[in-house]
């Protein structure tokens, strides 16, 4: 039991609360609902819950247009159509044109993989509604073949939303839910470091502090969160940004150099780069 | 123990069900939550509570049946602006002014004061002895002393142990009933998007046809579906000027955000209520003018009609011929306002003051009465109602 559990990996930091909802899934063996800002590791975590139990992943992409039947199975009327008017003997088989889907694949693995539903509220509303079945009994029923496919060992199944939609409650119900919360800064230290465990520590500091505050200026449209960070720093020590440049005296009117990497939406740095005119016109050094 | 929590998260307006009770219990079974409280919440919250708005809340009710606190005042709380109670200064009191303090009366008379000043106040107010704020020594607010006082809304009580997880309320602005932010108006808007989408016309589904076709073995099987149109067309008149000042911000938001939601969106804006003209540039209001029965011509019935408004003003403007501020209108606003009505059978209007608010505001019954009550707060939850009036 004891390395069943989920507290994170080497380059993962979950929260107390994240480890719980975690195990608490794997335990009693039902799906598992993420959400939270884009960018805090969502999708992530499916990945590194696979990689430190040591199970099998598979990774189900919703988009738009995925049905629910996609994940299950789909059958391939036109090729088989095709295939009588040319008289192919696969024809007579029906078996031939039944194409298995991740679900089917994550039932069918010989180890409790962990299934990742990723991006859930892409799909359509329906969408949800119809795989309760199949997350619940965690089986389904092929009707070209008349066959039964049941789970070999249910599946960790992880779901990402981005809370385009709303999901129903009859889904709900069925999964364990967790929200990622912004990490604050001290998780954000330990995060860091798990990716660049080489950086320095007032270097650490220093860009914290500076995203941070790049965090709280209001009224940026899209906010930088965890993924943006880490790249932003990854540009700072490729470029070999000096740790004075993060550091100024009147820290409020200091612009963090490459801050291009923090800000993806061209109004937030024209917002964030106007503020800044501002203060400094306000507060001459 | 668990059961009475049940009851009460559902008394709370969470949609906790038995499923997810029984979960709960299976999960505790396991042993999955040891010996700790804080795991315990933990558990119970990604067991109980299946929608991030909902956080906030349970984190108040598990705060209150597991510490005993006195949740008895919530409601008299979410009145009070956050502002108010923010913390901004702290105040060490000498030991005769605790004594003084002491010697005010008891909690029935303390409550009844409360009341009374919630009424008069009006502005967040710091220091002082009086007013409800922070760091003051009057009875009521936040972070400061008084022995008696009522706590509102601070987190957690400072002269004791540490803050508990549920008691930091991190999960605050998410909760669904608090004013619309920039994320907050984002997920909402996704909700007009999902209304857009929905349409009932007959449409031919090729790929459904050729599939049943080649199930048929080769004999023509026509599949209908309902088309899926983003066709909603949307008329937003937006309240400008004199006291919607204060709410310039948030209904720049939304208006924004409604803009890139919908093809057919028309907007025009009024000021304090709508009469013979509206205009489109604010900048240039006396000078390009449309006239609204230009308006109601112009675009068909089938538009749904939003207002954005505080509806707060006199209510001759509403009822009496010129009654308008700006100019001499020859007709009262509510004639106006019954033209639109009758152009557009789906309307609703959007008050940004917070609803508590409207019942005081003669202004508002009277547009409340015109609309047939379709007016809802400019909250998540509002506007939710809002768009099902629209349907």
């Amino acid at each position: 039991m004891a390395d069943d559990r989920f507290s994170g990996t080497s380059s993962y930091i979950a929260t107390d609360d994240l480890s719980m909802a975690v195990n608490a899934a794997v335990t009693l063996q039902r799906p598992i609902l993420i959400k939270g800002e884009p960018g805090t590791g969502k999708t992530q975590l499916a990945i590194e819950v696979a990689r430190s139990l040591g199970k099998p992943l598979y990774e189900w992409h919703i988009k738009s247009t995925t049905k629910a039947q996609q994940g299950l199975y789909e059958y391939d009327a036109v090729a088989r159509l095709r295939d009588s008017q040319l008289g192919d003997d696969k024809v007579h088989d029906i078996s031939n044109y039944i194409m298995r889907g991740k679900v089917w694949e994550a039932f069918d693995s010989k180890e409790q993989p962990v299934l990742l539903i990723d991006e859930i509220d892409k799909a359509d509303i329906e969408f949800p509604n119809d795989l309760l079945q199949e997350l619940d009994r965690m089986e389904f029923y092929v009707y070209e073949t008349k066959e039964l496919v049941a789970a070999r060992t249910r599946p960790i199944i992880i779901i990402t939303s981005n809370n385009e939609k709303e999901l129903p409650d009859a889904f709900l119900r069925r999964c364990f839910f967790h929200y990622i919360k912004f990490p604050d800064q001290k998780t954000m230290e330990k995060i860091v470091d798990v990716h660049f465990p080489m950086l320095k520590k007032e270097l650490l500091t220093e860009a914290l502090n500076a995203f941070y505050k790049v965090r709280d200026v209001r009224g940026l449209k899209k906010k930088p969160s965890t993924s943006e960070l880490l790249d932003w720093i990854k540009l700072l020590l490729v470029e070999d940004i000096p740790l004075e440049a993060l550091r100024s005296e009147n820290s409020r009117s200091a612009i963090p150099p490459l801050y291009g990497a923090l800000l993806k939406n061209e109004q937030d740095v024209h917002l964030f780069e106007q503020l800044v005119f501002l203060d400094r016109r306000n507060n001459p050094q | 123990m668990l059961i009475p929590f049940f009851y009460l998260l559902r008394e709370g307006g969470m949609k906790t069900s038995i499923t997810e009770l029984l979960t709960l219990h299976e999960a505790l079974n396991s042993g999955l939550a040891g010996q700790s409280v804080d795991d315990f919440y933990f558990l119970a919250r990604t067991t109980l509570v299946k929608d991030e708005a909902h956080l906030d809340r349970f984190d108040r009710i598990f705060g209150a049946y597991f510490k005993g606190v006195d949740d008895s005042l919530s409601d008299l709380m979410q009145d009070i602006p956050e502002e108010w109670l923010q913390r901004q200064a702290e105040l060490s009191l000498s030991e005769e002014e605790r004594k003084l303090i002491e010697s005010m009366g008891g909690f029935e008379e303390l409550m009844k004061a409360l009341q009374e000043r919630l009424e008069e106040q009006n502005e967040r107010h710091e220091g002082g002895n009086k007013w409800i704020g922070t760091a003051g020594t009057s009875p009521f607010g936040a972070y400061g002393y008084n022995p008696e006082g009522v706590r509102i809304g601070q987190q957690g009580s400072r002269n004791r142990s540490a803050v508990k997880v549920w008691d930091k309320r991190e999960y605050r602005n998410l909760d669904d009933s608090v004013e619309l932010g920039t994320r907050n108006i984002k997920v909402a808007l996704r909700r007009l998007r999902k209304f857009a989408r929905e349409g009932a016309a007959d449409q031919l589904d090729l790929k459904d046809t050729i599939d049943k076709t080649a199930r048929n073995g080769g004999m023509l099987d026509i599949r209908m579906v309902p088309e899926r149109h983003n066709a909603v067309k949307v008329l937003l008149c937006l309240d400008i000027g004199g006291s919607m000042d204060d709410h310039v911000r948030i209904c720049e938001e939304t208006f924004s955000a409604a803009r890139s939601e919908f093809k057919h969106l028309e907007y025009f804006y009024f000021h304090n209520f709508v009469y013979e003209n509206m205009w489109k540039d604010n900048q240039r209001r006396q000078t390009e003018k449309t006239p609204t029965l230009d308006i109601t011509h112009k675009y068909p019935s089938d538009y749904k009609l939003i207002f954005v408004g505080d509806a707060t003003m006199s209510p001759y403007e509403i009822v009496y011929p010129g009654g308008s501020v700006e100019h001499w209108n020859e007709e009262p606003g509510a004639v106006w306002m019954k033209r639109f009505l009758q152009t557009y059978p789906k309307s609703i209007w959007l008050n940004p003051e917070p609803k508590a608010r409207w019942d005081y505001t003669p202004s508002v019954k009277l547009i409340r009465e015109l609309m047939d009550d379709r007016m809802y707060p400019l909250t998540i939850a509002g506007l939710d109602d809002g768009i099902k009036a629209l349907r």
